[in-house]
């Protein structure tokens, strides 16, 4: 057995009256399993592998408080989060369930919604599930998530719903002291429904922040997930986020995860392929600039046969920021005919930008279809000319080929309506961006 | 004076002298062509007068409508009426044809401070052009030249030339590796264009395409000079005399 580099365990002060405090059995449960592994493998560090490419220092280094509350007047930035000019909001703010903010009635055919900062009031589809999709062993920080969550959205589609309207869950960060929050979520898709859900997390410009918060996602069998993700925090703040899903039989889950801005922005995926037939389409674009490291970690257990993944990630690296990209697919023995593929490209824009890529297939079973690969290019200075040829500026010509590079992914996004929504929190971030470095 | 004024052009790329004194006026209203072997130069005078980046003008200069052409940045010299229709297209994935043009037009009409058009303005003058051509209108939806085959990265530099209306076309061998139907759309094009206030510079190894496109004035270039200029009937004498004999000359 390899032997544990054990990191510190700041933060852990945040638990105030223990684990225990009020609790009913299963928040207690889940808070101890959470310490148990927290304490045992502490703060990720760079020899831990999967920790290798970004860096926590920055983060200890930060006096974060928990429960600090925003200032007044917060209202959500429409400008910023993901444009759904049809959909339920349920709005956080630092963490914690905003009811002011969000709609007031979220009620919709075949939706359940609750919140889960009073523990005591989940309903048992939450205190069932739970906590059993997301293995804390080996994420620390997930399980610093499951010791000290406050609070977090629980999701619920019924049995064979179409939802009409997507559910945009919108988590604003806002703090002039720094505050940490960790929220934890939780979706179950039932059998054969259909839904659309996003997830904007937005940050002000203040005091640094950091969101350390796990998503569970349960897709019952022949379940349909439209899932976004956008990360737009402001520059000096921290944001961790797990995904984990667990896909049943015949269900398709299509993720997409666009990061826009935050200091350090860790998206990390697990998805477990968990019966025959299910099928899974990540895609993801991210815009990293000044010192910023974006990292998007994706693994992919298949663990049943003929089960489907293809995740595709490009981003584009600009002045010293730092993009991160690891993907793994496992492929166990008994994932016969399993076709899975991952693709990540990189754009650089600056000599001083950098891309940490790590692919990686481990497959066990003999009969698959898998592929992946990962490419770093700068701009083309001969697309740059044929631009200027026409007439069209340089910066523009730039500013379009930056686009084009990152709307490919966007292109495969299934749902019109989470497209156009990305592609538009694209535009508006790009056109923000110099990319005039390598003229 | 003339539309393009080039005097003594001396251009060197990577230290070597590939222009080595080229004297050309193409004047309003007529069609020059420039004829010579693979080598000679050609392609570095269109890229010089479209101001490609890694050319180094070492003596003489250019002119365009009385202003200092190698002052101007490309984009600039594109807006003023400068068109290349370049020897291989470049192919721009994930921009179609339509957004860059709609581009490369509004640029041009914001520096002569015309209204920019919108998505639905453009879209008519586009359909209105590729109608005038013959081309089909499914290019235009297509990522720039990506799949594109030889011809219709070809007809695509001409649509371009035809919306753009440039004082001034460069054709750098648009002719090559075309089939007959292409080279008739190609050629209606650029004859499409002609007009008493438009110069054309005609770049092209065979004499194929000035059977359509009847040039005034014929130049012969071979290392790096002007070496003979005549009238359409020196394309004639070339294709039966081929390029050996001035590449002795010139060499010598």
């Amino acid at each position: 057995m390899k032997a544990k580099t054990r990191g510190l365990t700041p933060f852990l002060a945040h638990l105030d009256g223990g684990v225990d405090a009020g609790q009913p059995d299963w928040a207690v449960a889940l808070r101890r399993s959470g310490l148990t592994v927290y304490r045992e493998e502490g703060l990720p560090h760079p020899k831990i592998e999967a920790w290798k490419y970004t860096r926590l220092d920055g983060l200890t280094r930060t006096a974060f408080e928990a429960d600090v509350a925003a200032p007044g007047g917060l209202t959500v930035p429409d400008g910023r989060v993901a444009g759904m000019t049809e959909a339920h909001r349920l709005v956080f703010v630092n963490g914690r369930h905003n009811p002011e903010l969000s709609d007031d009635n979220l009620a919709d055919n075949g939706i359940e919604i609750a919140t889960l900062g009073a523990p005591e009031a989940a309903p048992g589809w939450v205190t069932e599930r739970i906590g059993r999709v997301l293995d804390l062993d080996g994420m620390p920080l997930a399980a610093l998530n499951a010791a000290l969550w406050r609070d977090g959205a629980a999701i619920k589609v019924a049995d064979g719903a179409q939802l009409q309207k997507p559910l945009h869950l919108i988590f604003l960060a806002a703090a002039s002291t720094p505050a940490m929050f960790q929220a934890r979520h939780l979706l179950i898709a039932g059998r054969g429904s259909r839904a659309t859900v996003i997830e904007s997390h937005v940050g002000q410009e203040g005091a640094p922040t950091f969101s350390n918060s796990v998503m569970e996602m349960v897709l019952e069998d022949a379940a349909v997930l439209d899932h976004a993700k956008l990360v737009d925090e402001a520059t000096h703040s921290f944001h961790i986020a797990a995904t984990a899903l667990s896909v049943g039989q015949g269900a398709r889950y299509n993720g997409f995860v666009l990061t826009l801005g935050g200091r350090l922005v860790r998206n990390e995926t697990r998805v477990h392929l968990a019966a025959e037939g299910a099928e899974c389409r990540l895609g993801g674009a991210y815009v990293a600039a000044g010192d910023a490291v974006v990292d998007n970690t994706v693994f992919v257990d298949h663990a049943s046969p003929g089960a489907a993944s293809r995740v595709t990630f490009r981003g584009v690296i600009d002045d010293t920021a730092r993009g991160v990209f690891q993907g793994k697919t496992l492929v166990r023995p008994q994932a016969q005919k399993t076709d899975g593929h991952q693709l990540h490209k990189a754009l650089l824009l600056s000599p001083g930008a950098e891309i940490d890529a790590k692919p990686e297939l481990e497959i066990y079973a003999d009969d698959v279809k898998c592929g992946h690969g990962a490419t770093a290019a700068q701009l083309d200075e001969d697309m740059v000319f044929y631009f200027l040829a026409r007439g069209i500026p340089e910066a523009s010509a730039r500013r379009l080929l930056v686009e084009a590079f990152l709307g490919d992914v966007v292109g495969e996004i299934e749902s019109p309506e989470i497209a156009d929504a990305m592609s538009s929190a694209l535009a508006r971030r790009l056109a923000e961006i110099r990319t005039d470095h390598g003229a | 004076m003339a539309l393009l004024e080039i005097r003594d052009l001396r251009v060197e790329v990577a230290g070597k002298e590939i222009l080595r004194g080229i004297s050309l006026d193409v004047e309003a209203g007529k069609v020059h062509a420039i004829m010579g072997p693979n080598g000679s130069g050609k392609s570095t005078l269109s890229h010089v007068i479209a101001g490609r980046p890694g050319y180094d003008v070492t003596g003489g200069g250019v002119r365009f409508d009385g202003l200092d052409l190698l002052e101007m940045k490309a984009d600039e010299r594109a807006r003023k009426g400068v068109f290349l229709a370049f020897q291989y297209p470049v192919e721009i994935p994930g921009v179609t044809t339509t957004t860059f043009l709609r581009h490369a037009l509004n640029a041009r009409r914001r520096e002569h401070g015309e209204l920019e058009l919108d998505a639905m303005e453009f879209v008519k003058v586009m359909r209105r052009k590729t109608k005038e051509l013959g081309i089909t209108d499914d290019l235009l939806k297509r990522p720039v030249n990506v799949g594109f085959s030889g011809g219709e990265k070809k007809r695509n530099e001409i649509l371009q030339m035809a919306i753009l209306e440039p004082r001034l076309a460069v054709l750098d061998e648009t002719d090559s590796g075309l089939d007959i139907d292409a080279l008739k759309v190609v050629s209606d094009g650029i004859n499409a264009l002609r007009s008493a206030d438009r110069g054309v510079l005609l770049i092209t190894h065979y004499q194929r395409l000035l059977d359509y496109v009847v040039p005034d004035r014929v130049h012969v270039l071979a290392h790096g000079r002007i070496v003979k200029s005549g009238g359409k009937e020196l394309a004639l004498e070339l294709e039966e005399t081929g390029y050996a004999e001035f590449l002795d000359s010139a060499a010598a």
